[in-house]
Order: structure tokens, then C-alpha cells, then sequence
């Protein structure tokens, strides 16, 4: 098998079938290692491991997290309000001083769009970008494939769709690139003011009323409506957008059989889905959250271990 | 009850002429038209209605007054303006959201309806308002007041100052189908202008509101409906930028539509001379130059709509220093023959003008009525072109008798008003039987 020629994990885009195919199956034979009792294993025995986070997190920072523990590397965890950050130096000054201590992988998550790859390229170690801006978030687009893949068999000629504030989610520009690479099609569903200027030139299929986009769908992916952010000028209110854009039981009557529903978490009970959905059968959110530690674990693995030693560049 | 109208000059706006046709109404709708004296059907419980040279319209749509129920009856009311829209020859009335409370929930919009069902009259059709209490900062619920019966949004009075959120409420106003309609007015330019910026303001020390505070915001919805492909409404234009401006944009074949009001092509800013509060509105009357552009968009179909802008005040309002008496004056009773003067100075024919006054606007705001045809809701009017008379402030039904055109004389005049097959106001009390 080829191994993976990637210094960083900066986006989607960057990522060839086979890189998301290895990816995959690597995750796959790692997955075991969190049902032992020992749920550890030496692969990254003195790698150092920084956890960046510029921006609140808990999911995707526990779960970076968990895996390197899981991959015996060590870790450090900062978040902006601990850095010097608020100190005024600047990204790239912090950089070259984490760069100092001789961290093997930097995972960072930031406001701003771009911000990994400023990082990456200034500094020696690797990068998995955990979210930046409103750009991408790699790491969950390939959890999320690993979760379409486990439960549908395959991802090649699926119906997705994606549900919610589109413009503003980098959880869904990474899962269009992803799904469009391995073949599957793309639809994006919610109010026009969060559909992007021009959206079909991502290559989707643009339906703004969701009881109609998840007719024939084989997936349904659900996004959080960032309430804190941009509620006044994007929709009225909580109460206007369930009603005509949250996913009810009453919605899902007319889905396919066997159709799954995800989320990125973290979740806004009734107002994108409803309790009864969320928690019903056709949810595959926990084991979406189970898988990403697998998928991360994989990344450290393929990223700094040592199946690609020399092939770096 | 069925109704046989006999003898009239009916105005097919679809065709752009005038037939001599009888209209056969039942069951609320128009069931047949047909040439004189082809109409057979003899029998109990159809009432003739012989109205022999006078025309026969579809009955007028308004889409843009100011009812002030709830919160200001004593201006006005529900019922006394349906009372007198359809006087006026009017069938329908939209609403604007500036009453007290504004109309900004479903509850508002309810109770609008509630109130123009008790009164009987007109189809009242409410437009809510595009942000909370019109204060430019959040969107209200589209969709909840479309389901409670809104047909469209304006924060009419004001103007979305956030240019972002006006893109995303016509962007979301699209979705739920509803018409979004746009008062033009940069108030930095405008705030302390109580009259149109020129020789006469300089003249009589009043401060102007420039022509320019309304072009700057036109030419603002003409991007924004370039850049989201959705359409917007122009209200109430008055001066011959917005006119330019608005015939580019239709030229590009971008979806903007537009209304005047008969003041702005009757009158211009001489008429505040005296300082006469009833020549106060906003925008304000501007020059003789607007003037004559106002009537060449409405020829060349730049404009679509004349609407009145209905805006009754009682006295407490207007008989004050000018600076301190509110904007607007009432329409509703001398739209038609203000129009009508426009068709005897061959501006436009006579059924271009009820395009413009209920063919235009009906499709619009998406709402029944507009033409005279088979199927159709018998909503209709019954004018005399012919009629001259004196506006006389005691003969108005409005509650507010604010109008610069009482004492004036004016030609042309409703006489009959059918709502679905019902006759709703009548002139001649021969006709009031039904």
C-alpha cells in the first residue's frame, strides 16, 4: 500500500481518494483499540503532541486528544485564553516558539480561515487543521465518511444531504468536498440567507425546503444553527426556524428506509432536530463521536508515525 | 345572488381595450361575458344592473395605505378606510405594518383581518413589517405571517438602514412568498427636512429633503435585487432619479417593479407655498421636472403601480407650524379621478391607467382580481369618466380629511363597487337594492 505523503492535514481538497481510502481502512483497524480494556497502545511513544485551540471546543479537542493518549504520544493542550495570545503576539510569533520545543504535530482550530496553513508554513511540525474559520474542518468530514461508510456499506453513489447554515460551515464545506470525491451526491438544504452566493458552483443540488430535500435521500446531515452568532439578521428567531427548517419525526415519515441521520454536535434540541430524532433510531450521532477518535487516531498515525518515515517532502 | 351588469364599457386590461360587453356575475365570480343583449337567462334572483356608457373596471387595488388600526382609530379604522377605498372604487387594500402595535407578529396580522372581515367591505390584505417594531434589527417571522395571512413586508416609514439585512430579508421573504416592498429614504439626508430641497425650500425658509436621499436607497435595492436575484418593490416614487434609475434596472432585466402616487404626478413642491401642511408627505412633492418624469415612467411602464399612500391625520396632526405637522395625506377617494387626468392628457390610456391601478398591483403582491375575465372573482367598479365635481371636505369618508385637492375640481368618478359578486358601495341608490 502507498503511504501517505502529507506533512499536514490542512484540508479536503489536498486529499486524494486513495489518501481518504487509507484514511478509512487505517481507522478502521485502530477502531478496536478503544473497546479493549487497555485502551492503549506504544505507536507514538515520545511524540509530542500541542492541541491549539483558538476557539471553544469540546468535542473536537477531547477527541484529538483522546487519541494521541490512546497512541501513547504526549500531549499538551492551549487555548487562547491561556496563550499569549491575549498578550498580543501574533500566530506566527507563538508558532516559532511552540516550533522551539520540537512538537511532532500541532493540531489547531482557529477563527480565522486560513490560519493552519499560515502555520504550516512556518513551522517543521505537522498540522491538522481542527477547524478554521468558516474554511474547512477536515478531521470531521472524514469522521463523518467513516460513519457513512460503517452504516450504508459505501459512499460512492449516495444521496447526501446537508441541512442548515451552509454559508457559515466549514463542517459542510469539508463534508461536499469529501462526499463529492468518493462519489457520492450532494445536495444542500435551508433558508436562502444561509445558502452561499452561487451555491451550485460547489457542485451541488440547491433546495432550500428540507421536507423536500430529504425525500430520497440515503443521508441526512444536520448542521447546529449557531445561535449566538447570527440569529438577528439570518432568521428571525429559534421558534421560526424549527418550524420551517428543524427536522421533526413528523418530517422523516417520508424518508427512504434505512436512511441515517447525522450531526456534528454539538446539538440545539428543537430547534434543528427535534429530541425524538436526535435520540431515535435513525440517529448515528454517537457513533459518530465514537468514530472520531478512531479517525483522529489514524491521522496522528499516518501524519507522524512511523509508516511514512522518509517520505516527507 | 346573481347580478347581470348591462350595457357597460368593459376595460380588458389583459388586451389593453375597452368592449362594450354585459358581465354575468354568480356565486362571487365573473361567469360570463358577452356582447350587448346575448344574454338570455331570465328569472328570480338576478339583479340587472343597467349602467348603460359607464365603464366597467376590475375593481382597483391599493397596495399601499396606511389604515392606522390598531392603535390610532381615531384617524382612522379598518372599516372607515374600506369604507372609503371602496367609495373611491377600490377592492383591495394593502396595509402597511406602521400601526401601534406594528404589525411584526402573527397576532397583529390576525387581528387586521379579523377587523376588515367585521367590516365587510374591501379585501384588506396586510403587509407586515420586515424587522421587529420596524427598528431595523430583526427579522420577524416570515413565515409565521404568512401562514397568518401577510402577502408581503415593508418597514414602510422607514428604511432598512442594513443594507445586509435587507439582502437577507428579501432573500427570506422570497422563500415564503411574500412581496417585499421598500420605502426609499437615506435619512442622513433627509432627518429635519420637512420639504423638498430647492428654489422653494431656499425661498420659503423650510429645510429640504434632497431628491438624492431617495435615489441613493433605490439605486441600493436595484443592486441588492442584482446580486440575490430576488425581486423588490419601489413605494411611492417621486422624482425623476429614481425613475432613471429604475428604468436601468428593468432594462437589465433585473426584478424590480415600482408604484407612484397620484399626488406626485398632480402636484409639485410650489403647492407647500403658504405652508399648507396638506401638501406635506414623504417623500416630499418635488419640481415640475419630476413631475413630468413621474408621468413619462408611468407612459413608458417604468412605473408600475399607482398607489395612494393613504395616509390619513386628524388635525392635532396637521394644523400645526410646518415643521411639526406629520408627513402624508389621504388618497383612497381621489385616486381615480386624479388618474383620470393623466388619460385625458393622453399620458395613458384609459386601460393602462387601471392596469396601473389594480391589474399591476394584483400581480405584485400575488392576490386575486385585476381583470375582468371568465372564472374570475367579480370584484369590479363602476366609474363615470364623465362626472365633474368639487371635492368637498364634508363629502370625504375617510375619518381624516387631510387632502391638498379639496376645493379642487376633479372628473371622473366611482359610482358602484362589487366585491365577489357582492355590491359593497354604490353612488346611486337604485343600485343599492342587493
Amino acid at each position: 500500500m502507498e503511504g501517505f505523503r502529507h506533512k499536514d492535514l490542512l484540508s479536503m481538497e489536498q486529499l486524494s481518494v486513495k489518501d481518504i481510502d487509507l484514511i478509512l481502512n487505517t481507522a478502521e483497524s485502530l477502531k478496536e483499540i478503544s473497546q479493549r480494556d487497555i485502551k492503549k497502545v506504544p505507536t507514538l511513544r515520545g511524540k509530542s503532541i500541542v492541541n491549539f485551540f483558538y476557539e471553544p471546543s469540546t468535542r473536537t479537542k477531547t477527541s484529538f486528544e483522546v487519541a494521541a493518549k490512546r497512541l501513547s504520544a504526549d500531549t499538551v493542550g492551549l487555548s487562547s485564553s491561556g496563550s499569549s495570545m491575549v498578550k498580543g503576539e501574533t500566530l506566527i510569533d507563538t508558532a516559532k516558539n511552540l516550533q522551539a520545543m520540537s512538537p511532532d504535530l500541532i493540531v489547531i482550530r482557529h477563527s480565522s480561515s486560513g490560519a493552519p496553513h499560515l502555520l504550516a508554513r512556518e513551522i517543521k511540525a505537522s498540522i491538522i487543521n481542527a477547524g478554521d474559520g468558516t474554511n474547512e474542518h477536515p478531521s470531521q468530514a472524514l469522521l463523518d465518511l467513516y460513519t457513512i461508510r460503517e452504516k450504508k456499506g459505501k459512499i460512492d453513489g449516495l444521496k447526501v444531504v446537508i441541512i442548515g447554515d451552509i454559508e457559515h460551515s466549514r463542517v459542510a464545506r469539508s463534508n461536499i468536498i469529501g462526499l463529492k470525491k468518493m462519489g457520492a451526491d450532494v445536495t444542500i438544504s435551508g433558508p436562502p440567507t444561509m445558502i452561499p452566493y452561487k451555491g451550485e458552483s460547489l457542485g451541488v443540488e440547491v433546495i432550500n425546503n428540507p421536507g423536500e430535500a430529504i425525500i430520497d435521500k440515503d443521508v441526512i446531515m444536520v448542521l447546529r444553527i449557531q445561535l449566538e452568532r447570527q440569529s438577528k439578521i439570518l432568521f428571525p428567531g429559534v421558534r421560526e426556524y424549527s418550524t420551517f427548517f428543524g427536522i421533526n419525526k413528523k418530517l422523516l415519515e417520508n424518508i427512504k428506509d434505512g436512511a441515517i441521520i447525522m450531526h456534528p454536535g454539538p446539538i440545539n434540541r428543537g430547534v434543528e432536530l427535534s429530541s425524538d430524532v436526535a435520540d431515535g433510531p435513525y440517529s448515528v450521532i454517537l457513533d459518530q463521536v465514537a468514530n472520531g477518535v478512531a479517525v483522529r487516531m489514524a491521522l496522528l498515525y499516518l501524519l507522524i508515525g512511523g509508516a511514512k518515515s522518509g517520505d516527507i517532502d | 345572488m346573481a347580478i347581470l351588469i348591462k350595457g357597460g364599457n368593459v376595460v380588458d386590461s389583459l388586451t389593453d381595450s375597452i368592449v362594450k360587453r354585459d358581465v354575468f356575475i354568480e356565486g362571487g365570480k365573473i361567469s360570463k361575458i358577452m356582447p350587448p343583449d346575448e344574454f338570455s337567462e331570465r328569472g328570480n334572483g338576478i339583479e340587472i344592473l343597467d349602467i348603460s356608457d359607464k365603464i366597467l373596471l376590475p375593481g382597483l387595488i391599493d397596495m399601499h395605505v396606511h389604515l392606522r388600526e390598531p392603535g390610532q382609530e381615531y384617524k382612522e379604522t379598518i372599516a372607515s378606510g374600506s369604507l372609503a377605498g371602496t367609495s373611491g372604487g377600490f377592492t383591495g387594500m394593502a396595509c402597511m405594518p406602521n400601526t401601534d402595535p406594528v404589525n411584526d407578529s402573527s397576532s397583529v396580522t390576525e387581528f387586521i383581518l379579523r377587523q376588515a372581515h367585521a367590516a365587510g367591505l374591501a379585501r384588506i390584505y396586510p403587509i407586515a413589517a420586515i424587522t421587529r417594531g420596524r427598528k431595523g434589527e430583526v427579522l420577524t417571522e416570515f413565515g409565521d405571517l404568512k401562514m397568518a395571512g401577510a402577502i408581503g413586508v415593508t418597514d414602510d416609514g422607514s428604511t432598512v438602514k442594513n443594507s445586509e439585512l435587507m439582502r437577507r430579508a428579501l432573500e427570506y421573504a422570497r422563500y415564503h412568498g411574500l412581496t417585499v416592498i421598500s420605502h426609499c429614504e437615506d435619512t442622513y439626508l433627509s432627518t429635519g427636512g420637512v420639504m423638498h430641497e430647492g428654489f422653494v425650500s431656499t425661498k420659503i425658509g423650510l429645510k429640504g429633503i434632497p431628491s438624492a436621499s431617495e435615489e441613493i436607497i433605490v439605486e441600493r435595492e436595484i443592486s441588492l435585487a442584482r446580486l440575490t436575484g430576488c425581486p423588490v418593490h419601489i413605494a411611492h416614487v417621486s422624482c425623476e432619479g429614481s425613475v432613471k434609475a429604475i428604468k436601468a434596472a428593468k432594462e437589465e432585466g433585473l426584478p424590480v417593479s415600482a408604484e407612484t402616487a397620484p399626488h406626485y404626478f398632480s402636484l409639485d413642491h410650489t403647492a407647500v407655498i403658504g405652508y399648507n401642511t396638506n401638501a406635506k408627505m414623504y417623500p416630499p412633492l418635488r419640481t415640475r421636472e419630476d413631475v413630468e418624469a413621474i408621468k413619462k415612467g408611468l407612459a413608458e411602464d417604468v412605473i408600475d403601480v399607482i398607489a395612494t399612500d393613504h395616509a390619513p391625520h386628524s388635525p392635532l396632526e396637521k394644523e400645526l407650524e410646518f415643521d411639526k405637522a406629520d408627513f402624508g395625506i389621504i388618497g383612497l377617494e381621489t385616486a381615480l379621478p386624479l388618474t383620470m387626468n393623466l388619460v385625458r392628457e393622453g399620458v395613458l390610456s384609459l386601460a393602462v391607467a387601471i392596469k396601473k391601478l389594480s391589474t399591476n398591483p394584483a400581480a405584485i403582491l400575488g392576490v386575486d382580481g385585476g381583470s375582468i375575465e371568465e372564472g374570475k372573482i367579480a370584484d369590479l367598479a363602476v366609474i363615470d369618466p364623465e362626472e365633474e365635481y368639487v371635492l368637498k371636505e364634508e363629502d370625504i369618508l375617510s375619518k381624516s380629511k387631510n387632502s391638498p385637492f379639496i376645493g379642487v375640481n376633479l372628473k371622473g368618478r366611482n359610482i358602484l363597487t362589487i366585491v365577489e359578486g357582492r355590491i359593497v358601495w354604490s353612488r346611486n341608490p337604485e343600485y343599492t337594492r342587493g
